[in-house]
């Protein structure tokens, strides 16, 4: 992970060995986010596997906050897509 | 299509992110559940997500298969490189989180990460062949070389680490090779843990799709004649037609199994009487599993590697301080 940016409120995070995959689900978590004016991600190149995500926040909120919350937000909907759908395995083997 | 429901899109709607409201919708529902397959919904997630589980079953779920063949004698027709591409995808039972992955730069292997498996076969006439026979399956021995003919070679520890485990190739009769006699094949086979995004050899799923709910809406009762073309425009089961007060009257029966062909649209008459839309996030997933792990195993793996790469993501964050 790499950040650089204006000051704290834009900031361009670069992360490394990741595409699509992770880019886009945490775009859409982040862009639920109230306070997040933009938010952003793209691949800078197809041949290496790094995406720059970009967050800018409106007022004074540091860029990193959003985020935090939206890692957080997409563990909590991975956690909680996990749980319901091993109780449904669970209820249909038995 | 991106979804347009972000806070500030829409004024008056309040579409921040909100886990009580999202698990208030959200389920999960098993359609079918076979020996390789699994088909199941989920109502209440968004694209992002449901494409960013497709990605990883299809290319981060990690298995076993061979990576290095070592020839020690190849006489047969197939090449040396065509054989070892493949012997490499071929399907090997054995469950990958038992196993670590081999670190950058290391030739050997060690007990942890690697595989072996030995495949030794030798092609012979048969003495005993009648003279003017010409079937192979009789005039010679050893003549197909299958992938039950691969063993597994134990390495170090491992015979005490996995007592009771059978390592062998998922299907049985997988053909590899053809000989002739004279012709031999004896080579040594190292498996190592990948991912799909390496080689699709690591893919542990045959495929891995979704498809969106079908949905049909009728904007006027459409009866009689133009009913039963109805009918006949969408995949069998999806319109049925009922008998009320003695006319005959289509009804969307289920939507689910229309595949969404679009023979409406050529009949002139019904076109503007029905639409055609999709539910925007009722996701029908089919996985498909090449016999490594059963179905549901891989999607929960799956599901835990997203959250493997958030949690790398916060640690990054926490440890790393920001300038």
């Amino acid at each position: 992970v790499q950040a650089d940016g204006t000051d704290g409120n834009c900031v361009t995070f670069v992360l490394h060995d990741e595409d699509h995959t992770l880019g886009n689900s945490l775009r859409y978590m982040v862009m639920k986010n109230p306070d997040v004016e933009f938010c952003g991600y793209c691949i800078t190149h197809p041949s290496e596997s790094k995406i720059n995500f970009r967050i800018q926040t409106r007022g004074a909120l540091p860029a990193v906050e959003p985020f935090r919350k939206g890692l957080n937000d997409l563990m909590s909907v991975c956690q909680h897509v996990l749980n319901t759908f091993e109780v449904r395995v669970f209820l249909k083997s038995s | 299509v991106h979804t347009t429901d972000f806070p500030g899109n829409y004024p008056g709607y309040d579409d921040a992110w909100d886990q009580r409201r999202f698990e208030g919708v959200f389920r999960v529902d098993i359609i079918r559940e076979e020996e390789g397959a699994l088909e199941f919904d989920m109502v209440g997630i968004d694209a992002a997500i449901a494409n960013a589980f497709r990605r990883i079953l299809l290319a981060e779920v990690p298995t076993m298969a061979v990576e290095k063949v070592f020839v020690y004698n190849n006489t047969s027709i197939v090449q040396d490189e065509i054989l070892a591409h493949r012997l490499g995808l071929i399907p090997i039972r054995a469950d990958p989180r038992l196993f670590e992955y081999r670190n950058q730069g290391d030739e050997e292997g060690t007990e942890i990460d690697t595989l072996q498996f030995q495949l030794k076969i030798k092609c012979s006439r048969n003495p005993q062949a009648a003279k003017e026979s010409s079937d192979p399956n009789e005039l010679y021995f050893n003549h197909k070389v299958y992938s039950k003919h691969m063993t597994w070679v134990p390495l170090g520890n491992q015979t005490d680490l996995f007592p009771d485990a059978d390592f062998r190739p998922v299907h049985d009769d997988i053909l590899i090779a053809l000989l002739r006699p004279g012709q031999e094949i004896d080579v040594l086979m190292h498996c190592v843990k990948g991912i799909g995004k390496d080689h699709a050899k690591f893919s542990p799923v045959a495929t891995a799709s979704y498809r969106l709910l079908p949905d049909i809406t009728l904007l006027q009762p459409i009866e009689d004649e133009a009913a039963e073309m109805l009918q006949k425009c969408f995949s069998p089961g999806v319109i049925e037609i009922q008998n009320i007060k003695g006319k005959k009257v289509a009804r969307v029966a289920n939507a689910r199994l229309d595949t969404f062909s679009r023979e409406v649209f050529r009949h002139e008459g019904l076109k503007n009487l029905v639409r055609l839309a999709r539910v925007r996030n009722h996701y029908i997933f089919s996985v498909e599993s090449t016999g490594i792990l059963p179905p549901d195993v891989l999607v929960s793996e799956a599901i835990k590697i997203l959250m493997g790469k958030c949690q790398r993501f916060l640690n990054e964050l926490d440890s790393v301080p920001m300038e």
